[in-house]
């Protein structure tokens, strides 16, 4: 959590300093969010995210410094400088990108639990997943789908809602429900959104109201579901109570909210929260708190070297050479696919080397 | 044996293509509305729900932008799905996943995942089924990078395609038309398939060059036909497959006959037929003794009445005074 905060604060100087550009959606209030979400799931777990998904990609163990050249522009960057902020792929941690239109990537985390299934019920072999040699026993997946509360009003959740009661396919469809999609409040775009459950039994799908801002609570409670969505192969919705600090994306005046709301929520951060508790209330069996002040600021400083190095790294990084820019369009390029240059094979993408 | 020895319909030459290679690879899937219990709603998938199991040919409610994007999600898995579209004029409703997901993810991945999906079914105008149902995609989809698109004339090369499609890494958009799918033709019985980006040449001629793909190839046939009763001979090239487009043999024909004519079922502003003639000048300029030409169809909505439905399309008349005009 300590590090993905980092990194958000060091994007937005980034962007300020004209070196990310275009759309940039920062994590920072939400980060229990992925943090507690993730680590209840194995790493041949499929899982797709929106856009606001740095967070997500660093939670799942994508290295910084890809993270942050890939909003860099950079040949280094996870997608080789052609995907951006919103396109966070990470082949190796199995997370099959950020998606930047909102709930296209609600079908897809549909299709990841359908073929996860169909491996196990059809193939009854794996498919080359991380770390699992193709033709190895398969094993029952969870794929995690994860998607804002704008995305509640998009045709193709219900769709993929309706497949995947329809099908029992193993997905876990978790929105992070921080209570705006841009200056749109929950209520004003959502209807039931005192009970955003309705949404997802009309599916016949199980759902659970989460605190997303309690990071034990929220494991505790998210765990079971994901052991029983991949014990039965069922699909399931949370409804993850978080809330953003910044603006939507860079440029936000944030007219839509008050000052006392944000700082209300501030109050109760997650990350403070956590430290709080494992510093005071949570003590060992020597009698003293399991995380003491030295350790948390060492924490804090090997995190800021963490960042420091990825933003490091990016700045250092070269631009993505132009051969790469008809590299990555097709698999298998046939001569004559394109009036205007010929289709080629790019380098290898950093993550896979 | 002999080129009649086994004739079999377009729609049994599809089926074969998907069941062959289902049986091949355990990855390949079928889903679409109406595909498995129903038989198919044009009966291109009858009896493979007995051979395969539900598990494998899957029907699907109304929601093509759900079940186009569950494709994607497979595919990125590993698998090897087949959508039917009962309609490519419904595909229109799925435009975000197969527009903006499935050519792009390559690229936005950085070369991560493909997207090795084969979306297929009928494409153009069938009969009399007004506006909303007539969609020629190829004019607005080949616009897009990313896809291979696949548009056979007759059961062997529907077959064949097919298998291609179905083979290969990158997405294919395969377009059948309703009107084609009992047309019977040779399909031999040997495995085969039909390469990407090689046109065929289906008649000869010095007079002008026709180029079409899909259906049209066939009125085409029509016109050609009818020009050699007048001594006229032509070229008739059939493209097989939109991108990749086989510039090389329209250059090479065009150099013989200094004329071509373009024919197209889909609208004629920034169609298939422009792209077309606008690489013949890029590329040709010098060998051409008349400006190209092009038969589209009309450009307005596809309109229900026989006889205006009729003039709506390409058919062999205009084709045939086309090509009088290339030569006047
Ligand atoms: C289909 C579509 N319409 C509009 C947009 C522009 N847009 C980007 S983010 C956003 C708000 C989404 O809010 P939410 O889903 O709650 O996610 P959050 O930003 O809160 O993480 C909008 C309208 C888009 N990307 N895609
Ligand atoms: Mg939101």
């Amino acid at each position: 959590m300590m590090l993905i905060r980092e990194f958000e604060v060091r994007c937005a100087q980034a962007y300020q300093q004209a070196k990310i550009g275009g759309f940039c959606h920062l994590y920072i209030g939400q980060e229990a969010a992925a943090v507690g979400t993730l680590n209840a799931v194995n790493p041949d777990d499929p899982v797709v995210l929106a856009y606001r998904d740095h967070g997500h990609a660093l939670a799942r163990g994508m290295d910084p410094g890809a993270c942050m050249a890939e909003m860099y522009g950079k040949a280094t960057g996870c997608a080789k400088g052609k995907g951006g902020s919103m396109h966070m792929f990470d082949r190796p941690h199995w997370l099959f990108g950020g998606h930047g239109i909102v709930g296209a990537q609600t079908p897809l985390g549909a299709g990841l639990a359908f073929a996860a299934r169909y491996e196990w019920e059809v193939l009854g072999r794996s498919l080359e997943n991380p770390g699992v040699p193709a033709g190895s026993p398969p094993r029952r997946k969870v794929c995690l789908c994860y998607l804002g509360d704008g995305a509640l009003n998009q045709g193709a959740l219900h769709e993929a809602m309706n497949l995947a009661g329809l099908y029992s396919l193993p997905v876990i469809y978790i929105v992070e429900n921080n209570g705006y999609s841009m200056g749109t409040s929950i209520d004003r775009g959502t209807t039931m959104a005192h009970d955003l459950m309705a949404k997802a039994n009309a599916y016949g799908i199980e759902g659970r109201a989460i605190d997303g801002f309690d990071i034990l609570a929220l494991y505790d409670e998210f765990k079971p579901l994901v052991d029983l969505c991949r014990q039965k192969q069922v699909p399931a919705f949370v409804d993850l109570k978080t809330y953003r600090y910044q603006g939507h994306s860079m440029s936000d005046p944030q007219k839509y909210r008050t000052k006392d709301e944000v700082e209300a929520w501030k109050a109760k951060d997650s990350i403070d929260r956590f430290a709080h508790h494992l510093m005071s209330e949570r003590t060992g069996s020597d009698g003293r708190p399991v995380l003491s002040e030295q350790r948390f600021s060492e924490i804090q400083d090997d995190v800021r070297t963490r960042v420091r190095a990825a933003v490091e790294f990016a700045e250092a990084s070269p631009v993505p050479d132009l051969s790469e820019l008809y590299a990555d369009v097709m698999v298998n390029p046939h001569p004559g696919m394109s009036p205007s240059g010929t289709y080629v094979t790019g380098a290898p993408n950093p993550l896979l080397r | 044996m002999t080129q009649t020895a086994r004739e079999i319909q377009f729609r049994e030459a599809l089926r074969e293509a998907m069941s062959e290679e289902m049986r091949r690879d355990d990855r390949v899937f079928l889903m679409g509305e109406e595909v498995a219990q129903y038989n198919g709603a044009y009966k291109v998938s009858q009896g493979m729900l007995d051979e395969f199991g539900p598990k494998r040919i899957i029907d699907s409610p109304i929601s093509e932008n759900g079940f186009a994007g569950l494709a994607v999600g497979a595919a990125m898995y590993g698998l090897r799905p087949i959508i039917e579209f009962m309609s490519w004029s419904f595909s229109l409703v799925a435009a975000d996943q197969i527009l903006n997901n499935v050519p792009k993810m390559l690229y936005m991945s950085g070369g991560q995942w493909g997207c090795p999906v084969v979306f297929r079914g009928n494409d153009g105008a069938g009969g009399q089924l007004g506006s909303t149902h007539s969609w020629c995609v190829e004019g607005l989809y080949s616009n897009v990078p990313g896809v291979k698109i696949a548009i056979p004339s007759n059961p062997y090369d529907a077959k064949g395609l097919l298998k291609t499609a179905i083979r290969d890494d990158d997405p294919v958009f395969f377009l059948e038309s309703e009107r084609m799918l009992g047309d019977k033709g040779h399909v031999p019985a040997e495995e085969y398939t039909v390469p990407f980006g090689e046109a065929a040449l289906r008649r000869q001629g010095d007079a002008c060059t026709l180029v079409s793909f899909g259906r049209p190839v066939n009125f085409c046939l029509e016109a050609a036909d009818e020009l050699r009763k007048t001594g006229i001979e032509v070229d008739v090239l059939d493209m097989r497959t939109i991108r990749p487009l086989d510039i090389e043999s329209i250059i090479r024909s065009v150099r013989k006959t200094g004329r071509v004519v373009v024919v197209d079922q889909c609208w004629p502003f920034a169609s298939v037929a422009s792209e077309v003639i606008t690489q013949v000048c890029e590329r040709g300029f010098d060998y051409l003794d008349h400006q190209p030409l092009r038969v589209n169809t009309e450009d307005v909505p596809t309109p229900y009445a026989k006889n205006l439905e009729y003039a709506y399309l390409p058919n062999k008349e205009k084709i045939v005074a086309a090509v009088r005009r290339t030569l006047a």
